[in-house]
C-alpha cells in the first residue's frame, strides 16, 4: 500500500504548498491557478493517452468554455461566477458529445488530425469574426460575483485558488476512480486490442466516446477557470500548440495515475516561469528538449518513475 | 465574383497547390516508409525557406545571374534536407523506433518545438524576404491578368517534375523498388536482404528535402515570419490525411483540390480561408474514413 | 437439442478469390465439432463471417434462432457466441487477472464508471477460471509477459468468462508444445463440459481431433468437403488425399 500512501502524501503536501505559496506571495496565485487549470485539462487528455490516442485539438474545449463564459458574462453581467463556469463546462460537454460521435470512429493519426482540424476551424472562425469575438484581441470579462459575494481582485483570486484546488483534488480522485473502473480499463483496452473488446460484446467507439465526453468536460472546466482568472479569453486558448502543451504535460506527468497530470503541470509551470525569467525566447526549445528527454529516459512519465520506485520499496520492505 | 477574379484565384490556387504538393509529398513519403507522421516537417519547410532567402539575398548582393539564384533555392533545400533530415532520423527517430506510436509522434512534436525557437534565434522575428528572382523572371498575361512567370509556371513545373520523377524512380529504379518493398512490409523486405535502416534514412532525407524545397520555392514569393512552418504543417497534414496516408498520386490530386479551394475562399469568403482545407478534410473523412485514395484492409485475426 | 448455428448458401468473394463457396452448415447444441483443412481453405474466414468480423457477399447466418447476417461481432457475442483466436487477442498492458475481470464485467453489457474493476466482478469466479486454465500463479503478471501457449489459454479463458452458448476456438493448440497439447485440450474440454458449452475448434492434429471431437468437418477450397463422425470423415478419400496427405 506504499503507493497509495505516497500519492495521498503528495496530494496533501502539494495542496498545502499551493495554498501557502498563494497566500504568502499574492503574485503567485495566478500562476498556481493556471497550473492547476493545466492539470485539470491534462486529466482529460491523459484519458485519451490511456486509450492510445493523442488529440492535437483538445484545447478547443477550453476555448469553447472560455468564450461561453465571456459571452454570457458580457450579455448578463449580473450572472454569478459559479454559474458561468458551469455554463462553460456544459457547453464544452455538449460540443464534446457531438464532436465525439464523429471522432471516435478514428484512431491514431486520424484521430489526432481530425481533432486538430476541428480545432483549427474553430480557431480561425474566432479569429476572423472580429465583431462577435473581438478577433485575436479576444474578449474581456468583468469580475463576476462568486456565490453571490462581490470580491476585490485579491479576494477573488483567493476564492478562485481555493475553488480550483478543491476542484482539482475532487476531479483527480474521480478520474482515478474512472481509470480503475471497468469503463476505464476497457478504455485502456482500446490501446492494446479493440478486436477483443468487440468480441467481449463491447463497442470500442462507445467506450472511447465516454472517455472523450469526460475529457471534453475536464478541458472545458480548465478553460472556464482560466478565463475567470485571466479576465480575458483569446483564440490562443484553442490553438493547436496549446493542445500540444496538454499532451506534453500528460506525457511528462505520465498517465499511469491521475495525479501525474498535476505533477506534469507543476513541472511545466516551473519551467515556464524559469524560462520567462532567465531564458526568454527559448521557451519552446526548453519544452522540446524536456519532452525528448522524458520520452527517451522515462516514457511512463514522472508518475511512472515514482510508481516503479515505490514498487521496489514495497518489495524490499515487504 | 468577376471572371478576372476567378482567373486570379485559379492562378493563385494552382501555384499554391504546387508548393503544398511538394511539402505534402515529403510528409506522405516518410509516413509510407517509417510509419511516422513527422510534425517537424513544418520546420523543415520554414528552414528551407529561410535558408533559401538568406542565400538569395547574398547572391543578389553579388549580382549573381538568375540561374544562380534558382540554384541557390535548390541548394538551400538540399542543405536543410540532408543536415536536418539526417539529424532527425539518426539522432531521434531511430531511438524511438520500438516505442509506442504515440511517443514516436511526440518526439517529432518535440523536435518541432526546438526548431521553432532555433529559427527565431537564427533569423529573428522581423519579416524576411528576397523577391529578386521572381521579378527577374518577369510576368506573363493570362486572359487579361498579369501574373509572375515564377509562380504560374516555375512552381507548378517543379511540382509536376518532382511528381513524375518520383513515380518513375519508385517504379523503375532499384532504390525506388526497395523503398516500395519496405513500405509494403518492412519484415519481408528485410528478409529479402533489403537494408531497411538505410532505406529509411534515404527516404527520410528525400522527404525532408521535399519539405525544405517547398519552403525554398515559396521564399521568393512571400515574407517569411515565425509561424510559417506551423501553418504549413497543419495544412500539409490535412492534404495527407484527406488523400490517405502514403498515397502519392492522392496527395497530388488533393493538394490541387485544397490549393484551389483555399484560394477561391480567399477571394469569396476570406473569413473561411484558414478553415476551408479542414472543412474539406472533415467532409472527406466522414465519407471515406481512411482518406480518398486508401483501400481499406481487414486486420488478420 | 436444437440447432445453435446455421448457415445457408454462405459465400464470400474477395475480388475473384472465393473464400467461402455457398456453404450450408449447421451445428447442434451439445456437439463438439473439429474443423480440419489446409491453410487457406477458408476455416478462419468462415468463423469470421459467422461472428460478424467479415460481411458475406451472399447467403445468411442464424445463431440461436436469430438472423445475424451482417451484424457487428459485439451484437452476435451478446447473443451468446464466444470466440478465441488463432493469434491470441489480449489486453497486453493488463494483468492476466484484469483481462478476465474485464471479460466478466463486459458480460453484463454495462461497465461501471466509479466502482473499481476488481470489485465489480465476482472474485471467486475469476479465481476458479484462473485455476481451470492453470494461470493462477501468473495472475498478477502482464498478459504481454506470457509465453505463446499461456496466451492461448488466456485467450480462451476470456471468451469463456462470457458464459457463451457456443465457443468457437481457432487453433487453440497451435503454438503450444506438442507434449502439452493433450493436457491443454483436456483442460479446455473439462471447462466446456462443466459449463455445458457447445464448441467448435479448428485443429490440425489428427490425434486431437479423433480424441476430443464428436463430429468433424473438413474444409477444402472454401467448401465443406466432408462432414460427419470423426472416424468416417478422417477415413474418407478426399480428406486423406487433400488434407492429411496419406492417400
Amino acid at each position: 500500500m506504499a503507493r497509495l500512501y505516497d500519492i495521498r502524501v503528495m496530494t496533501v503536501l502539494g495542496s498545502l504548498l499551493c495554498l501557502i505559496l498563494g497566500l504568502a506571495f499574492p503574485w503567485s496565485k495566478t500562476p498556481i491557478i493556471v497550473g492547476l487549470c493545466f492539470g485539470i485539462a491534462t486529466l482529460g487528455v491523459a484519458a485519451m493517452v490511456r486509450a492510445g490516442q493523442v488529440s492535437f485539438g483538445h484545447a478547443m474545449y477550453a476555448c469553447i468554455a472560455g468564450y461561453t463564459v465571456a459571452f454570457l458574462a458580457r450579455a448578463w453581467p449580473q450572472l454569478d461566477g459559479l454559474l458561468l463556469i458551469l455554463a462553460g463546462v456544459g457547453a464544452s460537454l455538449l460540443a464534446g458529445a457531438i464532436v465525439g460521435v464523429f471522432v471516435v470512429r478514428y484512431r491514431g493519426i486520424f484521430f489526432g488530425m481530425l481533432n486538430l482540424a476541428i480545432s483549427m476551424v474553430l480557431f480561425s472562425v474566432i479569429g476572423k469574426f472580429y465583431t462577435l469575438t473581438g478577433g485575436t484581441d479576444g474578449l474581456r470579462i468583468n469580475r463576476p460575483t462568486l456565490l453571490g459575494f462581490e470580491f476585490e481582485r485579491a479576494g477573488f483570486e483567493t476564492v478562485l485558488l481555493i475553488g480550483t484546488l478543491a476542484a482539482a483534488i475532487g476531479l483527480g480522485f474521480l478520474v482515478q476512480r474512472y481509470f480503475q473502473s471497468a469503463s476505464g480499463e476497457a478504455l485502456a483496452g482500446i490501446k492494446t486490442n479493440e478486436t477483443r473488446l468487440e468480441y467481449l460484446g463491447l463497442s470500442a467507439r462507445r467506450v472511447l466516446w465516454n472517455g472523450y465526453f469526460f475529457s471534453a468536460g475536464l478541458v472545458g472546466l480548465s478553460g472556464a477557470l482560466f478565463a475567470m482568472v485571466q479576465g480575458l479569453v483569446t483564440p490562443d486558448m484553442g490553438s493547436w500548440l496549446r493542445s500540444g502543451e496538454f499532451v506534453f504535460i500528460a506525457i511528462l506527468g505520465g498517465s499511469g495515475h491521475a495525479i501525474g497530470a498535476f505533477l506534469g503541470a507543476a513541472v511545466f509551470e516551473l519551467v515556464k516561469l524559469f524560462a520567462a525569467a532567465y531564458m526568454t525566447g527559448v521557451w519552446q526549445l526548453l519544452l522540446g528538449v524536456t519532452l525528448i528527454f522524458v520520452i527517451l529516459v522515462a516514457p511512463e512519465g514522472i508518475i511512472g518513475l515514482l510508481m516503479k520506485k515505490s514498487a521496489l520499496a514495497t518489495r524490499r520492505g515487504g | 465574383m468577376t471572371l478576372d477574379l476567378l482567373i486570379l484565384a485559379a492562378a493563385d490556387g494552382f501555384s499554391y497547390a504546387g508548393l503544398l504538393f511538394l511539402v505534402s509529398l515529403g510528409l506522405t513519403l516518410i509516413f509510407g516508409v517509417q510509419g511516422i507522421l513527422n510534425v517537424a516537417h513544418g520546420s523543415l519547410y520554414a528552414f528551407g525557406g529561410y535558408t533559401a532567402a538568406t542565400l538569395a539575398i547574398w547572391a543578389t548582393e553579388k549580382q549573381a545571374p538568375t540561374w544562380v539564384l534558382l540554384a541557390a533555392l535548390v541548394a538551400a533545400a538540399l542543405l536543410v534536407g540532408v543536415v536536418l533530415g539526417g539529424i532527425l532520423e539518426i539522432g531521434l527517430l531511430r531511438r524511438v523506433q520500438d516505442k509506442d506510436p504515440v511517443l514516436q509522434l511526440l518526439v517529432t512534436f518535440a523536435a518541432f518545438l526546438i526548431f521553432e525557437d532555433l529559427q527565431r534565434l537564427i533569423w529573428g522575428v522581423s519579416p524576411y524576404s528576397s523577391t529578386e528572382v521572381v521579378s527577374r523572371m518577369g510576368n506573363l498575361d493570362l486572359f487579361g491578368i498579369t501574373y509572375t512567370v515564377y509562380q504560374l509556371l516555375l512552381i507548378p513545373a517543379v511540382a509536376l517534375a518532382v511528381y513524375l520523377g518520383l513515380l518513375y524512380a519508385l517504379r523503375r529504379t532499384r532504390l525506388g523498388k526497395q523503398i516500395v518493398a519496405v513500405t509494403h512490409n518492412r519484415e519481408v523486405a528485410t528478409a529479402l536482404g533489403i537494408n531497411a535502416k538505410k532505406i529509411g534514412l534515404i527516404t527520410f532525407i528525400a522527404g525532408a528535402f521535399l519539405g525544405a524545397l517547398g519552403g525554398a520555392m515559396a521564399a521568393p514569393t512571400t515574407s517569411l515570419v515565425p509561424g510559417v512552418g506551423t501553418d504549413m504543417i497543419v495544412l500539409s497534414f490535412s492534404v495527407v490525411a484527406t488523400a490517405g496516408l502514403g498515397q502519392i498520386t492522392g496527395a497530388f490530386i488533393t493538394a490541387l483540390l485544397i490549393g484551389m479551394a483555399r484560394s477561391l475562399a480567399v477571394y469569396t469568403a476570406p473569413e473561411l480561408e484558414v478553415a476551408v482545407p479542414y472543412l474539406i478534410m472533415v467532409a472527406v473523412l466522414l465519407v471515406r474514413p481512411n482518406g480518398l485514395f486508401t483501400v481499406a484492409q481487414a486486420r488478420r485475426i | 437439442m436444437g440447432v445453435l448455428i446455421r448457415t445457408e448458401r454462405l459465400s464470400l468473394n474477395f475480388g475473384g478469390v472465393i473464400a467461402a463457396d455457398n456453404i450450408d452448415f449447421s451445428l447442434e447444441e451439445g456437439e463438439r465439432l473439429a474443423v480440419i483443412g489446409q491453410n487457406g481453405a477458408g476455416k478462419t474466414t468462415f468463423i469470421n463471417i459467422c461472428t460478424g468480423f467479415l460481411k458475406p457477399t451472399g447467403g445468411r447466418v442464424w445463431f440461436d434462432g436469430k438472423d445475424v447476417t451482417g451484424m457487428e461481432p459485439r451484437h452476435i457475442v451478446r447473443l451468446g457466441l464466444g470466440r478465441s483466436f488463432q493469434l491470441p487477442q489480449l489486453f497486453l498492458d493488463h494483468t492476466v487477472r484484469q483481462c478476465l475481470e474485464i471479460s466478466a464485467a463486459a458480460r453484463s453489457g454495462k461497465l461501471s464508471f466509479l466502482l473499481p474493476l476488481a470489485r465489480s466482478v465476482d472474485a471467486r469466479e475469476i479465481d476458479h477460471t484462473l485455476e481451470l486454465v492453470g494461470l493462477r500463479d501468473r495472475s498478477h503478471e502482464l498478459a504481454s509477459s506470457l509465453p505463446e501457449g499461456q496466451r492461448k489459454l488466456l485467450d480462451v479463458a476470456m471468451a469463456l468468462m462470457l458464459n457463451p452458448k457456443l465457443l468457437i476456438m481457432d487453433e487453440p493448440t497451435s503454438g503450444v508444445a506438442s507434449e502439452d497439447k493433450h493436457d491443454l485440450m483436456a483442460t479446455l474440454m473439462r471447462a466446456l463440459d462443466e459449463r455445458k458449452v457447445t464448441s467448435w475448434f479448428v485443429e490440425h492434429d489428427v490425434d486431437i481431433v479423433s480424441r476430443y471431437a464428436t463430429r468433424v468437418a473438413a474444409w477444402i477450397a472454401g467448401k465443406v468437403a466432408a462432414d460427419g463422425p470423426p472416424a468416417e470423415v478422417l477415413a474418407s478419400e478426399a480428406v486423406r488425399r487433400e488434407i492429411l496427405g496419406t492417400a
